[in-house]
């Protein structure tokens, strides 16, 4: 088994994939704690079939670099969505159902349309539940994603004490003169980037597997904030590693897999939670 | 010298006035309640008293000494924080987000001024602890403690003893009378209009009939012996 690994590792591409994925599952940890505490758990999903719409778009006007286009659209939505939420004429769970299944649709008409490849079926596939694409990154991409991961932690890091206070307590944020708007367009903003990067790792329906769960199994166990974040980005890390090491063995697809082993580590954080707080009381 | 004047001040959401024509004011030292039934505008008054909403008419003026980040909030609780996992330390010093500006981290001023807050509010032992597994009485002590780390002049709490026993809420209560002693400013809406009128030294009563006075006045007033009989009845 171990030959089997070191013989792949000897290509790059897999190197730059394993990388890649882990960046990325990290990022999207380290928001998802935010997003499911703010109950917005389900704009990785939204965000993801608009970044979807956007690609068949792009791939119908046969732009060279989707990103240029892809990008920006998911950012405006990201931001229209999280805008939406704090206003009472379309609750925000609503609004992203709206947004998200119009987008899938509207994508996944125009793919048939204006369809330039022979194999409509693998493309609409492959961008659903990602696919082998991930190995097949050009250095160009896999720098760009170590770029913007690299911002996104940053940015994390930076103003982490600022994103607890918002996500805690907006009004009393606000109240005590920090400019929620600012930070909740900021995490909008964060949330969309990621989302257009981990695309080509899971696809843009398991997205929200990325986000959710490594945030979910921490609080399982965890009691503070910070102990929260950590862990989970230890979880994000620990699943996106074995699950694509599983996945290059095996056989199976990456997306699939990372988000399998993520379920399985949840199911294992529930059952100690459940143990520990037993003990606890 | 007025730390809050609110003069001609109508309020509503969109262009649905809730209440108008409200005057009142505010000195350094006051303990003001403002009551009133359900949904005639308390709240809204209160946000817009945090600069959260603007009036639809009218205005609110604060003396020069009173900036807007020396105000605390004690809010209503929130959904969100049923389950929130974060520390009794974390929620506290967040108190402090105000002062920071766009420095990223807490300084020692800070943390100092958070340990001094838990400690005013007997919460130190419990500072690791998870917010989520305390009892609503600790809750409202912590959120008060996060309030004090805003400020030392005034604090607007949004009915801090919703849903607390009635031990439990004459000790928020005692507690928060002793923060006036100390010469915080308090402004607090509240539903109990026995507790309002035995602690507080103003009542701004809003509804269909408006009064602000003393709260000796309230109760020597029409609207007040209605309202105070009328509670009496229910409880």
């Amino acid at each position: 088994m171990f030959d089997k690994l070191i013989y792949y590792f000897e290509y790059p591409f897999v190197r730059y994939a394993l990388i890649t994925g882990v960046l990325i599952a990290l990022c999207s940890s380290l928001l998802g704690v935010t997003l499911v505490l703010k109950r917005f758990s389900f704009i990785g999903d939204g965000l993801s079939h608009v970044a979807f719409g956007a690609i068949a778009v792009a791939s119908a006007l046969n732009l060279s670099n989707q990103m240029l286009l892809v990008l920006p659209v998911t950012v405006i939505c990201a931001v229209l969505i999280l805008k939406t939420g704090q206003n009472a004429k379309i609750k925000g769970d609503a609004a992203i159902a709206m947004i998200s299944v119009g987008a899938l649709a509207f994508g996944y008409l125009l793919m048939n349309v204006f369809s330039t490849s022979s194999n409509l079926t693998g493309d609409v596939c492959s961008t659903l539940f990602g696919s082998t694409s991930m190995l097949t990154l050009t250095k160009t991409e896999v720098i760009l994603s170590i770029a913007l991961s690299a911002a996104v932690i940053i940015i994390f890091l930076f103003f982490y004490n600022k994103i607890f206070a918002v996500t805690f307590d907006e009004e009393f944020a606000k109240a005590s003169g920090t400019n929620a708007g600012n930070y909740n367009l900021l995490i909008a903003v964060v949330t969309a980037v990621i989302i257009v990067v981990a695309m080509k790792l899971v696809g843009s329906l398991l997205i929200s597997a990325l986000v959710v769960f490594p945030a979910l199994s921490s609080m399982r166990i965890f009691r503070s904030f910070k102990s929260v974040t950590i862990f989970s980005a230890v979880i994000a890390v620990f699943c996106a590693f074995i699950g694509m090491m599983i996945s290059i063995l095996a056989g199976t697809p990456v997306g699939a897999t990372i988000v399998a082993v993520n379920v399985a580590v949840f199911g294992i954080c529930w059952v100690t939670g459940a143990i520990t707080s037993d003990v606890g009381n | 010298m007025y730390l809050i004047t609110a003069s001609n001040l109508t309020l509503g959401y969109d262009s649905r006035i809730i209440v108008e024509n409200l005057n009142f004011s505010v000195s350094a030292g006051d303990y003001l309640c403002i009551v009133g039934e359900n949904g005639s505008g308390k709240t809204t008054l209160m946000k817009t008293l945090l600069n959260l909403q603007e009036p639809i008419s009218g205005r609110i003026q604060t003396s020069e000494g009173l900036r807007k980040k020396e105000i605390g909030y004690l809010p209503q609780h929130t959904e969100i924080q049923k389950d929130f996992p974060a520390s009794v330390k974390e929620i506290v010093l967040s108190g402090c987000q105000g002062r920071c500006g766009f420095r990223p981290f807490y300084n020692n001023e800070e943390k100092n001024i958070a340990a001094a807050s838990m400690e005013r509010m007997g919460i130190t032992d419990l500072s690791e602890r998870s917010y989520r597994e305390l009892s609503g009485g600790q809750q409202q002590r912590v959120l008060l403690a996060r309030a004090l780390c805003a400020t030392r002049k005034i604090l607007l709490l949004d009915e801090p003893v919703a849903g607390l026993d009635v031990k439990v809420a004459s000790e928020l209560y005692n507690l928060i009378s002793e923060l006036n002693n100390e010469g915080i400013t308090i402004i607090m809406i509240s539903h109990d209009i026995a507790a309002a009128v035995k602690y507080a030294s103003h009542i701004l009563h809003i509804g269909r009939t408006l009064f602000f006075g003393s709260a000796k006045e309230y109760i020597s007033s029409e609207i007040g012996r209605f309202f105070l009989s009328r509670q009496k009845g229910v409880s």
